[in-house]
This record gives structure tokens, sequence and C-alpha cells, in this order.
């Protein structure tokens, strides 16, 4: 058995063994190490520090000014700031405009990156609708905003907005804004579940198909299951953005105090009609805008910040919660 | 085997300066009848080894070429498939086995620019002319990576069992069904405590044999493994080896495999491929220990690949 010999384990190494590695201190470093080190811990904590800044500065403001009965009764004109009411309609309308613009981002977006993913053929044509939906994310909310107003102004589409006793059609309502607003939230669930669905690797797919499944019924049962936090997370993503934007808001909405129903119909004509958002509130209120009320101001402002705050930490709990599924 | 065929193999090629010899090839060159595996396994494929030709013809390739663009991937093979034996799929790297196996139930044609010339007829039936969801019924596959989907050990086989998306078979129908498929593949005794554990908590022989018996699940009349065993330790190997050895009483098996003692151990017929060619095939024995063709048996005695 001369082959054992070639076996046999290597012996072991005679180098002496190597000193334990002392304590790296920043005392030993060369000058310009140093620097750059010094740089980037100022830069991280000056960072932290502007973001705590905010936080603390709406917070303190924020609980000083902000009451329950705030929250609950309606805004009202008014001169002085002990007459203007509360911020409950702005609260309503951030909540309903959130809530139709991803009703109608994700079905969209998900159908979409399911496409591109998993046909993408023509190639071209998927080329294309990704780039399209990456302009679409790049394009400044305002514009985004114009184009509305130019597309909900047309006659046609009167039945949706608000309008004049003359038949003027002026193009703003929750319906238009919200469905402009689908369009800042899309490109982020778009890029999570084309995300999710790339990491997917192709065997899975193919173990599907070879036990004779359809590739609708593989999308349905296997694959739309695994990207369900990507979902969730490109739509809490998408929700912080539509929460924030006010150019739609002031354009396409109206950015009116109270909401102001279209019509008799109870809900349908609220979707029809007008109204503000915790942002556009916030910029009217303050004493760049016309309300001057500056410490109602700061009490939206802090909800506002509150409702952001829990939406980043709903996006880094699903995250989080993913990663622990794979593993 | 002509003389320029051999020249344009480097690792043939005599004039070449001479390299040391590969290390690996001290082993192998002890191996051509392998003593590996644990004592049941190697036990049971010497019993295996006694049984005569299986039973009727099940599939049939007739002049099959794959084509990847203009890339010939598999040249002109001819091939029977019987039931009840397993087929061993051996060759180098790239030789187009793992191709060859999936244009068995079509899933070449999945790959962008892949194209197929020739036959292959399963019951004397073109598989072309088959619906495909039909067909992968009737031919499952098993992949190189246990891929259990994540979903929990019923859902997995039930999934296979169901006809795409209906729900309709309830849960109480189709567990005798999951069961047996389950107990078939020898996973059943060691899950039956708790069906709905997630499959990917199980360890990676477990889910290879879930994945199994998933495919088995729809009775399928022929079973393609492709690397079944590479991902898997030397002892979940010997256990599916085994499990091999079982299911080919029932169904036609085709394995591709890179570990020539795995061959020799479960393959009744052996099939020898280069270079996207079919250079032999035949019995087990005769092609390990008698090849007629010089390729082989450079191959089978660790010579390259």
């Amino acid at each position: 058995m001369a082959a054992t010999a070639y076996e046999a384990p290597p012996p072991p190494p005679s180098a002496p063994p190597r000193p334990a590695p002392r304590r790296d201190a920043v005392r030993t470093w060369k000058w310009s190490h140093r620097l750059a080190f010094g740089t980037c811990w100022a830069c991280g904590i000056a960072l932290g520090l502007v973001c705590a800044a905010i936080v603390v500065y709406m917070g303190v403001r924020g609980v000083q000014y902000l009451n329950p009965r705030l929250l609950f009764t309606r805004p009202q004109p008014g001169l002085a700031q002990s007459t203007t009411g509360g911020i409950l309609d702005p609260i309503v309308g951030t909540v309903i405009l959130t809530i139709i613009g991803i009703a109608i981002a994700v079905p969209l977006a998900v159908v979409a990156a399911v496409w591109v993913v998993e046909y993408g053929r023509p190639a071209p044509l998927a080329r294309a609708v990704e780039s399209g939906i990456e302009v679409v994310a790049g394009t400044p909310d305002i514009v985004i905003a114009i184009f509305g107003l130019a597309i909900f102004q047309l006659p046609i589409l009167a039945p949706v907005s608000f309008t004049a006793s003359g038949g003027g059609v002026f193009g703003r309502s929750f319906l238009a804004a919200g469905s402009m607003m689908s369009l800042i939230a899309l490109p982020l669930v778009f890029g999570a579940v084309r995300e999710g669905l790339t990491a997917i690797p192709a065997h899975v797919r193919e173990a599907s198909w070879a036990l004779g499944k359809t590739r609708v019924c593989t999308i349905r049962e296997i694959l739309l299951p695994q990207v369900r936090h990507n979902v969730a997370t490109g739509a809490a993503l998408g929700m912080g953005r539509i929460v924030g934007d006010t150019a739609v808001v002031v354009v396409l909405l109206g950015a009116t105090l109270q909401i102001e129903r279209q019509g008799s119909v109870p809900i349908l004509g609220d979707l029809r009609g007008t109204g503000s958002t915790l942002t556009s509130y916030v910029y009217n209120a303050s004493p760049a805008g016309e309300g001057n009320a500056p410490q109602k101001a700061y009490a939206a402002a802090f909800v506002l910040l509150l409702i952001v705050l829990f939406l980043n930490f709903a996006v880094d709990l699903l995250g989080r919660r993913r990663k622990e599924t794979r593993a | 085997m002509s003389a320029h065929e051999r020249v344009a193999d480097p690792f043939l090629d005599d004039t070449l300066p001479s390299l040391p010899p590969p290390r690996r090839r001290v082993r192998l060159d002890r191996t051509p009848v392998p003593v590996a595996a644990p004592g049941d396994a190697a036990a049971a494929g010497a019993r295996r080894r006694q049984r005569g030709p299986g039973g009727p013809e099940r599939m049939r390739l007739e002049r099959l070429s794959v084509l990847y663009g203009s890339h010939r991937a598999v040249k002109d093979v001819s091939l029977p498939i019987h039931a009840g034996e397993a087929l061993a799929l051996i060759g180098p790297s790239g030789c187009g086995k793992t191709t060859l196996l999936r244009t068995l139930n079509r899933l070449t044609e999945t790959t962008a620019g892949a194209t197929r010339e020739g036959r292959v007829l399963l019951d004397g039936t073109d598989v072309e002319q088959l619906e495909v969801t039909a067909l992968r019924r009737r031919v499952a596959m098993v992949f190189q990576q246990p891929n259990p989907f994540p979903m929990s050990i019923f859902d997995n086989v039930a999934y296979a069992i169901r006809v795409q998306n209906r729900k309709t078979p309830r849960r109480r129908d189709l567990e005798p069904r999951v069961v047996d498929a389950l107990r078939r593949a020898g996973l059943y005794d060691e899950v039956a405590d708790d069906l709905d554990r997630p499959a990917l908590r199980l360890s990676g022989g477990q889910q290879q044999r879930l994945c199994i018996a998933r495919a088995i699940a729809t009775r399928p009349e022929v079973l393609l493994m492709d690397e079944p065993c590479s991902a898997l330790d030397p002892r979940s190997t010997a256990v599916i080896e085994e499990l091999i050895g079982e299911l080919r009483r029932e169904l036609a098996v085709v394995i591709v495999t890179h570990n020539l003692a795995q061959a020799h151990r479960i393959g009744d017929k052996v099939a020898f491929m280069y270079l996207g060619d079919l250079v032999e095939y035949g019995e087990a024995e005769q092609v390990f220990v008698d090849p007629r063709a010089e390729r082989t048996r450079d191959y089978v005695a660790g010579a390259f690949g």
C-alpha cells in the first residue's frame, strides 16, 4: 500500500506559533490614517446628531403643543390660533390618500415585476418597462403632480374630481391625488418584488415545473408566497413616501382645510372631494403659509414624524424577519 | 478509436511533456470494483448485480440532438430506457448528461435558445405530442440541490398531487397518498410525528428524500435524477442509493452521476457520454470491467474527467 504515503496527513507546520496579535491601538497608526479615522467618526456622529436634533426638537415641541382634543377636532378657518380647531381632517386625509395610493400601486407593481422577471419577453420591451419605472422613480413629485392635473382636468374624467357649478373640471380630488401618489410608491414596490424574485434560485422554479405545474401555478403557489415579505417591505417604504409628499397634495388634492364632500353621497362624495394631509397642513399653518398657527404646525409635524418613524420601524422589522426565515 | 481523436485530447496525448501522475489516480486505480459505502449498501449492490435485464421498454431516444444556439450539446444519441432498472449516465463535466436528462421531460425547452432534433418516445408516443404538464407527471425529476418548497412537509407532497391550482382534494382525502409517497421514499418513519413541520427544517438528506417523495407521489413511470447525492454526506448518500435500488423495481430510473463508484453500485445499465456523444452503453458490469471503447476504459480507470 504505497498509496497510503500520499494520503497521510501533512506534518504539522514547524514554524513557531505566531505571537498573539496585540490590541490594535490608534496611537500606533500613521497620522494620515488617524486623520481619516477621525473624519469618519466625525461624519457619522454629525449625521446622527442632526437626526437626533430633528427628532428631539420636534418631540419637545410636539409634546408641548399636542393634546388629544387637537387630534379629534376638525380644523376651522380663523384668525386667532385659539379658533382654528384641530387636525382631524389632515390625519384622515393622510390615511385615505395612503390607502388609495398603496391599493393602486401594489397590484400594479407586483404584476409588473412578475412579468419582467418570470416572462420578460420580448426582452427589449421588458427593458423598456424597467427603465420606464426607473424614470418614474426619478421624476420630481411636482412634475408628477402637474402631469396628473393635465390628465384629471380632461372633461371625460370629470366624474372622479371636484367640478365647478359651471361644468369646469378642477381635476382635484382624493381619487386623482391617490392615483398619482401610486406612481410615487410603485417603483419602490416594484424594485423590492423584483429583487425578491431574482433571489429565488432557478432550480426552485424548475422543481415546480418538473412536477407538471404550469408557469402560472408556479408563480401563484411557490413564487408569490416567497416574496410576500418583499411586497410588505416595498409597500411600507411606499407608504412612507406618500405620507411625506406635499407637491401632489397641494396641486391635486386642493389642500383645503377640511375634507369637502363633492355631491351628497357619503363615501364616494368624499373621495371625489378635496382635502388636505398633514404635510400640506404643516405648510399652511406654519408662518410660511397663511394659517399662522405655528403651534399647531409643530403638533401636526410631530404626528407626521411619528407616522414616518413607525413605518421605518415596520420596514426594518419586516426585513429582519425575512432574514430569520431564510436561515 | 481513431488516432486524431486521441491527439485532440490533451489528457491523452503522449507527446506532451509527462506530468507527475495526479494523486487521485492512485485511489481510482484501486477501485474499478468499489469497496466503498457502509456495509448495507455494498451488500445491496452485490445483490442487485444478480438481477437480469428489467421490464419492458419505457422510453426510447432516437437520434436525439440538443443544440444551445449553434452549440451541439447532445449529438445523435439513441438509447432505450427500460422499466425496472436503473440507467446511470456517466461522463466528464459538460458532456451533455444533464442536458440529455432534462430533454426527457422537456425541461430544456425552458432554456432560451435550446432546440431539439430527433425523437424522444414515451411508451411509443413522441413526447412532443403529449401535453407538457401530463408528460412531467409521468416523467418526474429530482435535482442536484435538495429543493423542497418553503411549506410544510405535507404540503410539499400534496402540491405535487394536486392538479394545478385546485384546492379541491381535501387534506383528509390526500393524506393516504401523501403518507404512501413518504413511505416509499423511506422518510415517513422519521417525520410521522409532525407532518406540518416546515420542510426546510429537515436535514439535507431528508430534504432530498422529500424531493423524491414529491416526485414519485404522482406514480410516474420514469424517475430522472440529476446527481441527487452530490450535495449530501456519505451516510445520506448510502440511504438514497438504497432507496433508488428499491424504487427501480416499480419504475425506470435514469441517474446522472459523477461518482463512478456510485454508478457501479446502483446502475443496471451504464451509458458513458463524452463531448455530447454516446460512447458506450451496456450492462454496468461490462462497461466497468470490459469496456469496448478506449475512451470508456480511460475514463473508468480515472485517466481523465
